[in-house]
């Protein structure tokens, strides 16, 4: 169970957001929507834990995210960045992203997820050779083998192809399904099956 | 420890494909400790008396010159914030870096120091102590080092803010690293030296992960 209550976010002089809040249980989905700037992708950080709330309280199963010891072990991040390495192989960066969240997957398994995101025959090549796009199949290839219940992910359709699109969908559904909980932004309209779905709507 | 195994293997492979940054800073190291004799003259007396000093000095520079990477190209992709998310402790991990750092940029340095050593005029006897000065002392600029990188990073002109703090912090490791030599030569012996270095050591090992760690985190706020 993730919850959120009274979420106050300030940056520099001015308030993004103030009193935002939630209850998410397993298999719930929460959409975050808003206009550009309105605060979306500092509610994400904040959710990490990555930003401090100017006020309020985020809790994992009923413990503050900052005192929680598995909350880091059952959160997956995605965020704008891509978080992989021009220099590295698809199947370097997928094995080795794995290996800091915590969790170590095969070469094989690597291959497998990557092939099922479309890279087939290009797992080897420098991702700097990659398009847009495929870079960010190799970054969302990490959701294939994760075992995280809650994820939270930032725009995470960006620059991604229609069947690309229809894929990550099967794959949410197929995770909110098993009884784990998304936290997503997008501003593409994506429909999603869930057993309970939320909405929080930021203003700028 | 699997976490921290993943990160000293992949900054390894990383400065392996990026070999050039290697390069560049051991090219930066030699150089500059070959341009001094250009600059003064072949006194052979005055080179002796100089060597280890400047030897010193080159390696603190280059040693700086390559701190700029320690953190910032994780910043700039997003890796840094998949850290600061994993299950283990970003001070460990800081260290984790350090040490690759250590060992892609002050190892070769240490390598290549006799050599300049030796251009120098410096004895065996002086040689091998430079030598353990800098096995000694360069860590402690890696780790003093990451405190730097990682309170500069994101701003605009980090680099000659990196020096602005880190340089002041370098100086007690120069003294007693280049003191070390001389000490030797003079017939002191360089114990006492070696282990004010070594106690710096120890006391950059318990303290900057912790620092650099609580930066990171303020930096990626």
């Amino acid at each position: 169970m993730f919850e959120a209550s009274r979420l106050e976010c300030v940056r520099g002089d001015s308030r993004l957001f103030s009193d935002v809040g939630f209850l998410l249980e397993p298999g719930g989905l929460l959409h975050v929507k808003g206009p550009n700037g309105s605060g979306k992708s500092s509610l994400l950080r904040m959710l990490c834990g990555l930003i401090l709330p100017e006020s309020g309280e985020i809790k994992w199963n009923n413990v503050n995210i900052r005192h929680s010891e598995d909350y880091n072990q059952s959160l997956t991040y995605l965020g704008h960045l891509n978080g992989i390495k021009d220099e590295l192989s698809g199947i370097e960066n997928l094995r080795i992203n794995c290996g800091l969240a915590g969790f170590d997957i095969s070469e094989e398994q690597a291959y497998d997820a990557l092939e099922r995101m479309g890279l087939e025959g290009r797992e080897h090549l420098p991702v700097s050779v990659l398009s847009q796009g495929q870079r960010r199949r190799v970054m969302l290839a990490r959701l294939l083998v994760a075992r995280t219940p809650l994820w939270i992910l930032d725009e995470p359709i960006v620059a991604l192809d229609t069947d690309a699109i229809g894929m990550i969908r099967s794959l949410f559904e197929l995770h909110l399904d098993e009884g784990g909980m998304l936290i997503l932004t997008t501003h593409q309209e994506m429909e999603i099956a869930a057993k309970t779905i939320q909405e929080v709507r930021l203003n700028s | 420890m699997k976490i921290l195994a993943w990160v000293v293997k992949r900054d390894l492979l990383l400065a392996m494909r990026r070999k050039s940054d290697v390069l560049t800073t051991l090219f930066f190291f030699v150089i500059m400790a070959s341009l001094f004799p250009l600059g003064v003259g072949p006194e052979p007396q005055l080179l002796k008396q100089m060597g280890p000093g400047v030897v010193w000095v080159a390696a603190l520079l280059a040693s700086m010159l390559s701190l700029g990477r320690l953190f910032s190209a994780d910043y700039a992709d997003g890796t840094l914030e998949q850290m600061l998310l994993c299950p283990e402790s970003l001070a460990l991990i800081v260290l984790a870096k350090a040490a690759v750092h250590w060992i892609t940029a002050e190892l070769p340095l240490v390598a290549f120091a006799p050599l300049l050593g030796l251009q120098f005029g410096l004895s065996e006897q002086a040689l091998w102590v430079l030598i353990a000065s800098l096995l000694i002392g360069t860590p402690v600029l890696s780790l003093v080092g990451s405190i730097g990188a990682s309170l500069t990073l994101g701003l605009r002109g980090g680099g000659v803010l990196v020096s602005l703090l880190v340089l002041p912090l370098y100086i007690p490791t120069l003294i007693f690293g280049a003191g070390a030599v001389d000490a030797s030569t003079s017939g002191l012996g360089a114990q006492g030296h070696l282990s004010i270095l070594g106690a710096l050591l120890v006391l950059s090992l318990l303290a900057t992960p912790k620092a650099a760690a609580a930066a990171l985190r303020i930096s990626l706020e």
